[in-house]
């Protein structure tokens, strides 16, 4: 079992991941440099948070054609578990490996604090471990999480399943129907704009984002 | 023959011109009279202030590292580096990019010394918000921080904020970073061995900038401040992050002898100062400089505060290695001159020279012994009996005015506009008397905090610069942490007007006495003078940016109150001390009086008996009493935690008048809470170590009541002390 963090100039969430892969779910895992034309033998990619190439243009928008995006979507749509956080989740979107788009914040500021979820689908190999209708706290941390599509691709998500994660008692930036993370329909690839690795250790005050990362575990382990 | 107006526009006197022909035993270039222009300028060369600042220890409990650009202590093998500096002019004529590029400049200063940067703080001061042009400034300063910082990827994780209509025409922005490496990485800012290249990385050198630290930092502001704008440098956080991470890799190699920033006065301070340090000779040669604009003379050149660009001095041979690096990043990596053994810096443009001077002239300005005299007026603002100050009859309002003016109101607004996790070693957050960082790895913890009441030192600036430390220390300990060292950023206004000095000269000996009395060396910092608008100075602002380290970062405290049925404690005594306080201020609208007494050994005993009492695991919160007194600070317990607020029944017995009793601002006193089986505890440990203790109430219910003066929810507190920012 393999992990690999893609790191892209201006990615900065990028060790934080690796940390939690490495030091607390002690697991196999390597960074993947983004001008990288070859994918190695990974069994879960992470496209961590930042401000890849500044965020310059549109989040996530440059990043989407650095050399490595091929082989993740390559890898992806051969049902490899893909999971985007924040600015990843961004770049997932722009990449077209899930659909909708991000708008900025309703308030136009950047926001950081935990925030309330509520896990909505416990059928994915990435929340296997949480209860379906739990109520979680993981940190947010962006300018532009204001999750939107159109009419019918929202139906779709809800008849898919596709929500997994809400923003709970309070939308912090604007999300429609509180959308705080979707996969995509294959349910491999997530994408998710709290920050699960700011909150996998007791020290920085929440361990409920580390299901995820156990249940990519478990999920991989069975496979 | 070069005419005065050309080197008065630079911000050079007559005497200064005379001073550099006679070094140069002829007439100076432009381009040299630019470089000096800036290396003299207040703001690089300390012209005023280095008398003073040599005075600082350098030495205290933790073993230090004073470098060309910054400082730090050892922990454990870890080096500690951490730095304040000013960016007040640029962000007073240009708030977003002013605080921006702060913030940039202050990181590459603890980048370049091999550390990672870990963390930001920032300490700002801004005219009342009642005014508009305030709020533009208040608005674009933390849009600035929050634009550079977060896409960095360095937390932004405390720091402070105040208003006061001294800073109305010049607001402050200091900007503190704090980064971490191993004590054999850390890298001086010098250039050395004969042979060795010199090297230019990162952006390309635009017209941005020129006279940023001549022109528009070391002059007072007058009424065309507009017309400076085009000296604020204009800021890419983009490229500085990877700047930062090419520059680790590089030193990582082993093949760097010496790295500086371009920061203020670019190319020539870097070049000049690098080759001072490392006693050589450097000769550049500017063409292969990357531009972002045609047609530069070389004097801009020479003079651009561009930002994110180093100067590297690299072994020779392994400059292919090095350029691979930046190239990996997509940066520039230009050889432009060598070391030589000369003593001379020698600029050339396509092979022909334009500037060529000794390096010690550039880098020792001339120096002032300025005169000081403590103003007239002082005698007549420190009077203050309070027996003509009206007790408000009511105090609950009183109070709930209090803790929604902007002073001691949440925060929130700004610091959740600050990725204050990113890097996952927050452990305490923002909104805590400090902040605590883990160290990934290691028991141990670090603390921040950035302190100053500048209103205390208007009324007496040698106490008042002796409780910015003494209370920067005292947030540290309320936090678990041993004061370590120090860093400050002194902002004063125009240091040759007598009365100015006077504060400069004394705010600095306050802090050398308490510096000393905690043994907390000061290991870095920055003076920023002419902080003046048309309607006066500042007030004199030496803020003290403070380290402190948690011996087990398990130990760590946060200041709200926890467990219903806790016990609360005063540490600590309260005296009729109203002079310079909030309560004067937002209640009476008067600045007056003289700051409270500040006894830097009780201050002490009281640090040690916090450290013993919170190894010993019986604390559960602890809280500085400050601005605003007992009754704000015990407000702050019951609200702070926005999750789980609660209340407490406070019964003290007092000869105090009851404003008096709720609002003094004593010092060395702290609020803190334990189970009920600890109390014997915390009362023999404050009798061990000689500090006043009184159990003063109980923590629980949903009110803040303090009997026969307060009678308040934890709701209607809440409600007003979030709200100010709204």
């Amino acid at each position: 079992m393999k992990f690999g963090v893609v790191v892209f100039p201006g990615s900065n969430c990028d060790s934080d991941c690796y940390h939690v892969i490495s030091d607390v779910i002690k697991q196999p895992v390597e960074y993947i440099w983004h001008k990288n034309k070859k994918l190695g033998n990974y069994d879960c990619l992470i496209v961590p948070g930042g401000f890849s190439y500044g965020d310059y243009l549109r989040c996530g928008a440059i990043a989407r054609f650095s050399p490595i995006m091929k082989e993740v979507i390559d890898f992806a749509n051969s049902g490899g578990l893909v999971i985007g956080i924040c600015n990843g989740f961004q770049i997932l979107l722009e990449a077209g490996l899930l659909p909708g788009a991000m708008l900025r914040n309703k308030n136009l500021h950047f926001i950081c604090r935990f925030v309330k979820l509520k896990v909505e689908n416990t059928n994915t190999p990435f929340t296997s471990k949480y209860d379906r209708g739990q109520i979680v706290r993981i940190p947010i941390a962006h300018n532009e999480g204001n999750y939107f599509i159109d009419d019918e691709g929202l139906k779709e998500l809800q008849k898919n399943d596709q929500i997994i994660f809400r923003y709970h008692g309070e939308n912090p930036n604007g999300a429609l129907d509180n959308i705080a993370g979707i996969v995509n329909k294959k349910h491999n690839v997530l994408g998710m704009m709290p920050h699960p690795e700011r909150s996998s250790e007791k020290e920085l005050g929440s361990e409920d984002g580390l299901p995820i990362f156990k249940s990519i575990v478990a999920w991989l382990g069975e496979k | 023959m070069i005419k005065p107006e050309i080197y008065k526009a630079l911000g050079l006197e007559d005497v200064d011109y005379q001073r550099i022909e006679n070094i140069l035993g002829r007439e100076p270039t432009y381009t040299e009279l630019a470089m000096y222009s800036v290396e003299w300028s207040e703001h690089c060369g300390y012209s005023s202030s280095k008398k003073y600042l040599k005075l600082f220890p350098q030495t205290g409990k933790y073993e230090t590292l004073v470098g060309e650009d910054s400082g730090g202590i050892i922990v454990d093998d870890i080096a500690i580096i951490f730095k304040m500096e000013s960016h007040n002019h640029p962000s007073q004529v240009e708030p977003k990019q002013g605080a921006a590029t702060g913030v940039g400049g202050i990181i590459r200063d603890i980048f370049t010394a091999g550390a990672r940067p870990i963390a930001s703080l920032n300490s700002l001061r801004f005219g009342p918000l009642s005014d508009p042009y305030n709020r533009y400034l208040l608005v674009g300063v933390v849009d600035g921080i929050a634009f550079y910082g977060n896409c960095l990827g360095v937390p932004t994780v405390g720091g402070e904020i105040y208003f006061d209509e001294s800073y109305s025409g010049n607001c402050l922005v200091n900007a503190m970073s704090i980064g971490i490496c191993k004590r054999k990485e850390v890298v001086r800012a010098r250039a050395q061995g004969i042979g060795n290249s010199i090297m230019y990385v990162g952006s390309s050198t635009g017209r941005d900038g020129i006279g940023g630290c001549s022109v528009l930092a070391s002059a007072e502001f007058c009424d065309a401040e507009e017309e400076k704008r085009p000296t604020v440098q204009i800021g890419d956080p983009f490229t500085e992050k990877c700047l930062i991470e090419a520059t680790l890799e590089i030193l990582a190699t082993g093949h760097v002898v010496g790295i500086k920033d371009m920061g203020a006065a670019g190319l020539t301070c870097s070049t000049s100062e690098m080759a001072a340090a490392g006693g050589v000779g450097i000769e550049i040669d500017i063409a292969g400089v990357p531009r972002r604009e045609e047609g530069m003379q070389p004097y801009e050149v020479m003079m651009s505060e561009s930002q994110e660009r180093m100067l590297v001095c690299v072994k020779a041979g392994k400059e292919k290695e090095i350029t691979e690096i930046f190239e990996k990043w997509d940066l520039n990596a230009v050889v432009i001159g060598k070391v030589n053994d000369s003593n001379v810096v020698t600029v050339k443009d396509n092979g022909k020279i334009v500037a060529e001077m000794t390096t010690s002239s550039l880098t020792n300005p001339p120096l002032f012994d300025l005169p000081y005299k403590r103003p007239d007026y002082l005698d007549e603002v420190n009077k203050l009996d309070f027996n003509n100050i009206q007790a408000p009859k009511d105090l609950n309002s009183a109070l709930l005015k209090l803790i929604s003016c902007p002073t001691i109101a949440n925060k929130a607004w700004i610091y959740e506009q600050y990725d204050h996790m990113v890097q996952t070693n927050t452990c305490v957050l923002p909104g805590s008397d400090a902040a605590v960082l883990r160290v990934k790895g290691m028991k141990k913890g670090i603390a921040a905090v950035s302190d100053c009441n500048s209103r205390y030192c208007f009324l007496d600036p040698f106490i008042g610069a002796q409780i910015a430390v003494a209370e920067a220390a005292r947030n540290l300990v309320c936090s678990g942490a041993d004061p370590a060292a120090v860093t400050d950023c002194l902002n004063f206004g125009n240091p040759k007007k007598p009365d100015r000095f006077y504060y400069f000269k004394n705010c600095v000996e306050g802090i050398i006495s308490a510096c000393k009395s905690f043994q907390t060396a000061v290991v870095s910092g920055n003076v920023s003078f002419y902080n003046e608008s048309p309607k006066g100075a500042i007030n004199p602002t030496p803020t003290i940016g403070m380290i402190g380290i948690l011996e087990d970062i398990s130990h760590r405290i946060t200041s709200y109150f926890k467990d219903e049925g806790d016990a609360v404690f005063l540490l600590g005594e309260t005296f009729e001390e109203i002079g310079g306080s909030e309560y004067l201020k937002v209640i009476h609208g008067a600045v007056k009086g003289l700051p409270p007494k500040v006894d830097l050994e009780k201050e002490k005993r009281l640090h040690a008996m916090m450290l013993e009492a919170i190894k010993s695991g019986i604390i559960k919160s602890a809280h500085d009493c400050s601005e605003g007194g007992l009754g704000t600070t015990i407000a702050e317990c019951c609200i702070i935690n926005q999750d789980k607020m609660i209340g407490v029944e406070i019964n003290i017995n007092s000869i105090l008048r009851p404003d008096i009793l709720l609002f003094s601002e004593s010092q060395s006193r702290i609020i803190i809470s334990c189970g009920q089986k600890d109390i014997q505890n915390i009362i023999s440990l404050a009798k061990k170590h000689n500090i006043p203790v009184n159990e003063i109430g109980r923590v629980g219910g949903s009110r803040l009541a303090i009997k026969g003066l307060i009678d308040l929810s934890v709701d209607d507190l809440s409600k007003n002390w979030r709200t100010a920012f709204k």
